[in-house]
């Protein structure tokens, strides 16, 4: 399945966010998600299905001003 | 003191966390300025997780943290990207920008006051990132805001204060409101401006973390902000425009009288 994850195509066989956060090897508790401009919680990552073409935000701490 | 949303913190110094030459300079940084509150930031997670090493760094300097929407340029990335930072930081404090020119980074007061509204009726405590026009400032509080951040000048320019009279009439507009100086500022002497003019707290990041020696900056715009505060609680005399001889008269030598 071809999904946008942060801008950039990819290929996934996660059939859920949270199995994307966990394929993509990123700490679940640190990053933040949202799903087709949406915010997805953390909570609901493991029942939020994704779907071909499905846009993916991944966001993690940064330094900012 | 100063009271930000029920939160007393005893420096009125914020202080951004991006652009330091590295990580160790950034923590002596916050730690030589005395800030209590340091703004942060959501980006795109590569594959390094190098998100989780700036948060442990920064909880290590014990700084309550004060996540920011930079970058966002619509109502609804702004909400999106203050929702997704409220449970990475576990804040509700936000940080409201919504950028509206790319040129002058120069806030869309309008999506501010919109996507203010929205947060505070999900439960953020707003602390947007404005323009100092007075009647933003009303929207804004009416929208639910408990604090107001008009600019110095543009994001990083490093000008100081644009527009003193604007800000000295927001400061007597809004006594009782808690009005923050963010951006623009370049040197110790306009943090102190602005604090002499009452304002409550200063927010900078581009002044120190561009300065040739970081550190010695913080600690030198920290000082500046305790003596501005310093200065406007003893209460300034009036300018004016004649001299007013400061050495009393009466008794003045012989040579002087007629």
């Amino acid at each position: 399945m071809q999904i946008i994850v942060n801008g950039t195509a990819h290929s996934t066989g996660a059939g859920t966010l949270a199995a994307l956060v966990e394929e993509l090897g990123h700490d679940a508790a640190v990053v933040a998600t949202a799903l087709n401009g949406d915010f997805a919680p953390r909570g609901a990552r493991a029942a939020t299905p994704l779907a071909e073409g499905d846009r993916v935000e991944i966001l993690a701490p940064m330094q900012g001003g | 003191m100063a009271r930000f949303y029920n939160i007393e913190v005893a420096s009125r110094f914020m202080l951004g966390t991006a652009g330091y030459p590295s990580p160790a300079i950034l923590s002596d940084a916050i730690a030589a300025s005395g800030a209590e509150i340091v703004t942060v930031s959501l980006r795109r997670e590569g594959a390094g997780g190098q998100g989780a090493a700036f948060w442990e760094l920064i909880r290590a300097t014990g700084a309550r943290v004060l996540p920011n929407t930079a970058g966002c340029k619509s109502v609804k990335e702004a909400v999106t990207t203050a929702q997704m930072a409220r449970e990475v930081f576990d804040t509700p404090w936000i940080k409201l920008e919504v950028i509206g020119e790319d040129d002058t980074l120069q806030p869309d007061v309008f999506a501010l006051v919109e996507a203010a509204a929205e947060l505070t009726r999900q439960g953020f405590q707003v602390f947007p990132y404005s323009t100092d026009d007075l009647i933003v400032a009303e929207r804004l509080l009416s929208a639910g805001c408990e604090v107001l951040m008009p600019w110095g000048a543009p994001i990083g320019s490093g000008r100081g204060l644009n527009n003193p009279y604007q800000l000295r009439s927001l400061r007597a507009h809004f006594p009782g409101v808690p009005l923050v100086v963010d951006a623009g500022l370049g040197l110790p002497s306009h943090a102190a401006a602005a604090m002499e003019l009452g304002y409550d707290a200063i927010l900078l990041n581009t002044a120190v973390a561009k300065a040739g020696d970081p550190v010695a900056m913080a600690r030198a715009f920290g000082e500046a902000i305790i003596a501005g505060r310093r200065g406007f609680e003893a209460r300034p005399i009036e300018a004016r425009d004649m001299a007013a001889p400061s050495t009393p008269v009466a008794g003045t030598p012989f040579w002087q009288s007629g």
